[in-house]
């Protein structure tokens, strides 16, 4: 998905790491090994990534310059695609399983700003510092999404039980990740990996009290991804 | 950070949660904190540092295991400074970001899910 912005924007100075958020590793690798990739193609199954620089979701994006600060923190990202899914068509499908059906609809009015954001980083790639989507220290912090008691204690219960799944005792991690979803509800990761774990189609099952539909229609379709911010200061 | 016993080895608590233990106290980047009087020799116990640091510490009975979650000092990221994240690529070979360092870097999550 990111190999045609990468072959753009490397020779430029710019590299691409993708990291697949999965808890199976041979799952994201079926994905990685298809396309072949030039550039780094890590596999994350403790969700690190999350802990380390507060990812919430997929896709989600870090700009790091040259000097290994971080200048963007968490954000959602998307390439521009030539053919973006169809969600639509996909829907009408007559031989679709019916939760499919469901996200499938939902997902059609997911908000994604995919022109915003390339623009936003060829931006950065080509000025550096100088551009105006490159933010200072002080506002990567305060930007950076919130870590209090609650996500801390997430964070935790969400390692606690990856760890037990990955070392065999995986009877023992729902409980972690039930309680990792109560403190910290808008961290789709910990949700959407627990679901899929106990239902590929992340619909409803005895072990979680919510599903990706039920959770996406609370909250909206259009409010999955929070809004690029792309003003300088632009708060928060 | 997991644990199977509340001993802490100094050392892969660095590797694990960038926070250096200095006899000042725990440091990352420019933010120092003071630890127990002595807590920089030797092993560190992990509900001293749970304290000091903000970092909950939660334990699963059936299975004897804690882990020390990140520090909540109020934003997911103390510093703006990149922490080091080593991590597998496809292949199985280790990467680490500070390999990156000169470039530019995007870094963009995905999942099979």
């Amino acid at each position: 998905m990111w190999q045609a912005l990468r072959n753009e924007l490397h020779p430029k100075g710019l590299e691409i790491v993708t990291v697949a958020l999965d808890v199976d590793p041979e799952a994201a690798r079926a994905w990685i090994e298809q396309t072949n990739p030039n550039h780094p193609s890590l596999i994350d199954s403790a969700h690190r990534v999350d802990e380390l620089f507060g990812v919430v979701n997929v896709p989600n994006s870090v700009w790091i310059d040259e000097e290994g600060m971080i200048v963007r923190p968490v954000e959602p990202a998307w390439p521009e695609r030539d053919n973006p899914p169809d969600w639509q068509t996909m829907a009408d499908s007559p031989d679709v399983p019916e939760q499919l059906r469901e996200t499938l609809k939902l997902a059609r009015n997911i908000r994604t700003q995919p022109k915003e954001y390339t623009d936003a980083l060829r931006d950065w790639v080509e000025k550096g510092r100088a551009s105006r989507y490159a933010l200072p220290p002080e506002e990567v912090i305060a930007r950076s999404g919130p870590r209090g008691k609650a996500e801390a204690e997430a964070a935790a219960h969400f390692e606690l039980g990856q760890y037990l799944w990955e070392t065999g005792r995986r009877e023992l991690a729902p409980k972690h990740w039930r309680e990792a979803h109560r403190l910290q509800p808008d961290n789709w990761t910990y949700k959407r990996q627990a679901w899929t774990l106990a239902d590929p189609f992340q619909g409803p099952t005895d072990l979680y009290d919510s599903c990706w539909v039920e959770d996406v229609r609370k909250i909206g379709a259009e409010n999955y991804y929070p809004p690029l911010n792309l003003t300088p200061g632009g708060g928060k | 950070m997991i644990l199977t016993s509340l001993e802490v080895d100094p050392k892969e608590f660095e590797a694990r949660t960038g926070w250096a233990i200095k006899p000042e106290g725990a440091c990352k980047d420019h933010i120092c904190v003071p630890l127990a009087a002595g807590a920089h020799a030797g092993k560190l116990d992990a509900r001293m540092l749970s304290e000091r640091l903000g970092m909950p510490l939660v334990h699963d009975a059936d299975a004897k295991v804690w882990c020390l979650g990140p520090e909540a000092m109020g934003h997911a990221l103390t510093t703006a400074r990149a922490p080091e994240l080593a991590l597998p690529d496809y292949k199985g070979n280790q990467f680490r970001l500070s390999s990156l360092r000169g470039q530019k870097a995007l870094i963009v999550t995905w999942s099979s899910w």
